[in-house]
């Protein structure tokens, strides 16, 4: 202690002049706004590059924890290639199939113009006929069901959405599988009816309403609403109202449905018909 | 200071003061107003650290350079900056001074003054020190080194103009 305290004595001079020069340089960073941003900004800038630098030694040493993680995701995933699953197929059927020819194609498209407030309500996209839409094709959103294909010109194309009282569509209740008409009554622009489903059915609220399918214009089960409730009506048959899960008020993006088996299964119905 | 005769306490002290005064008026009024060629910048106010006496006491040296520093930077609203490059000075004049001594030492009762030592001797004890005061402030000043030359090109001309000036003052004024 007592030599610490000569050293001090001794170099009293150092000492003092670099507390005073210390004072001067607070002065100087804490007072002038050029040195004081100089200073923070090489202060970040150092912070980042050290920040960086931890950042990736960080990295490194949960590289043994990420692997971890990537190879449980890569086994997820390879679960879930059809190769991992055996098939129970004959193979001489499987030469017949049609199993593996793409059906639905989807074509992207923007909505251009939209209205829900009228009782023939339509919505305009911008893809036509030199998109390769043509009419009677689907369309639907992310969130389900928008329309049909009605008009089209060279690069637009019309769509009679669900909201508008002359489309019927041919819906099904997921659950138990019975299929009825779902047609939009002209009121309520969140609110569909679904019509027609037999009175011994099972039907419950919070049922999903899909598309059936039957039709050749949607695939089967595209989701259109949930049943809000329901109530027997003339004698034999439900009717129950669906909430849409589409919202039509904001719909911007949707995707045309191309059946490429559309035209041959209404061919085929149509001799049926005829017959 | 170190007080040893009656004679020092009447004749130095008041003088300094005086000295400390008009510099510090000249540089603030004057000097700090002038600008030669746009980048030369003279500080003559360090003729106050440079004519104190020999036997100036080293830790009166440090608060006297402080001083008159701030109150140049509280004048140019750089706190800060004068006083540190000044503060510098200060501390480098006893070995400058030490290198600078003749054989047998300074004499008691003189000053460093052209004067008692003469025109070469004051102007390399000057020059070493402006230079030092400069280059300390005026790299403060920019702090970055991008235009390093070209900062070290205005410390080298505005020590020359502020040597210039010292060593003037010495013919002009201070002839004794």
């Amino acid at each position: 202690m007592r030599n610490l305290f000569r050293f001090i004595t001794r170099h009293h001079f150092v000492f003092l002049f670099v507390l005073i020069q210390l004072i001067s340089l607070t002065l100087l960073f804490q007072h002038n706004n050029y040195h004081r941003t100089v200073i923070a900004n090489t202060t970040r800038s150092i912070k980042g590059v050290l920040n960086t630098r931890i950042y990736t030694l960080r990295e490194y040493l949960s590289l043994r924890e990420t692997n971890k993680e990537l190879l449980e995701e890569n086994t997820r995933l390879r679960n879930q290639l059809i190769d991992s699953y055996k098939t129970t197929e004959v193979p001489v059927e499987k030469e017949f199939d049609s199993a593996y020819n793409k059906q639905y194609e989807y074509i992207p498209a923007k909505v251009v113009n939209n209205s829900t407030n009228k009782q023939h309500n339509f919505i305009t996209i911008n893809k036509g006929r030199i998109h390769g839409i043509e009419k009677e094709m689907g369309v639907v959103s992310s969130n389900g069901v928008v329309g049909i294909i009605t008009g089209i010109s060279q690069n637009f194309s019309t769509i009679i959405p669900v909201l508008n009282i002359n489309l019927r569509l041919s819906a099904k209740i997921e659950e138990s599988g019975y299929f009825g008409s779902l047609f939009w009554e002209g009121k309520d622009s969140r609110r569909v009816s679904l019509i027609d489903i037999p009175h011994h059915a099972e039907v419950s609220r919070d049922n999903q309403v899909v598309t059936s399918g039957y039709s050749a214009i949607f695939p089967a089960g595209i989701k259109i609403g949930t049943i809000e409730d329901y109530k027997i009506t003339g004698g034999n048959f439900y009717k129950a109202t669906v909430e849409l899960s589409t919202n039509f008020q904001n719909l911007s993006y949707v995707y045309v449905i191309r059946n490429h088996f559309q035209q041959e299964q209404i061919e085929l119905e149509n001799t049926e018909r005829y017959d | 200071m170190n007080w040893k005769t009656p004679r020092d306490m009447i004749e130095v002290l008041p003088r300094n003061i005086l000295r400390f005064a008009v510099l510090v008026f000249l540089q603030v009024f004057l000097l700090n107003n002038i600008q030669l060629s746009g980048f030369i910048n003279p500080y003559l106010y360090v003729l106050f650290i440079l004519l104190l006496p020999f036997e100036t006491a080293r830790w009166f040296l440090l608060f006297a350079a402080f001083t008159l520093g701030l109150t140049i930077d509280i004048f140019s609203k750089t706190p800060g900056l004068h006083s540190s490059a000044t503060v510098l000075m200060a501390f480098l004049r006893p070995y400058v001074l030490n290198y600078l001594a003749p054989r047998g030492g300074y004499d008691p009762g003189t000053y460093p003054r052209v004067y008692y030592y003469g025109p070469g001797w004051f102007f390399k004890y000057a020059s070493v020190l402006i230079f030092i005061h400069h280059l300390f402030l005026f790299y403060l000043e920019v702090f970055h080194f991008y235009d390093f030359f070209f900062t070290l090109w205005r410390v080298v001309l505005s020590s020359a103009f502020s040597v210039f000036l010292v060593v003037l003052s010495q013919y002009f004024i201070y002839r004794r």
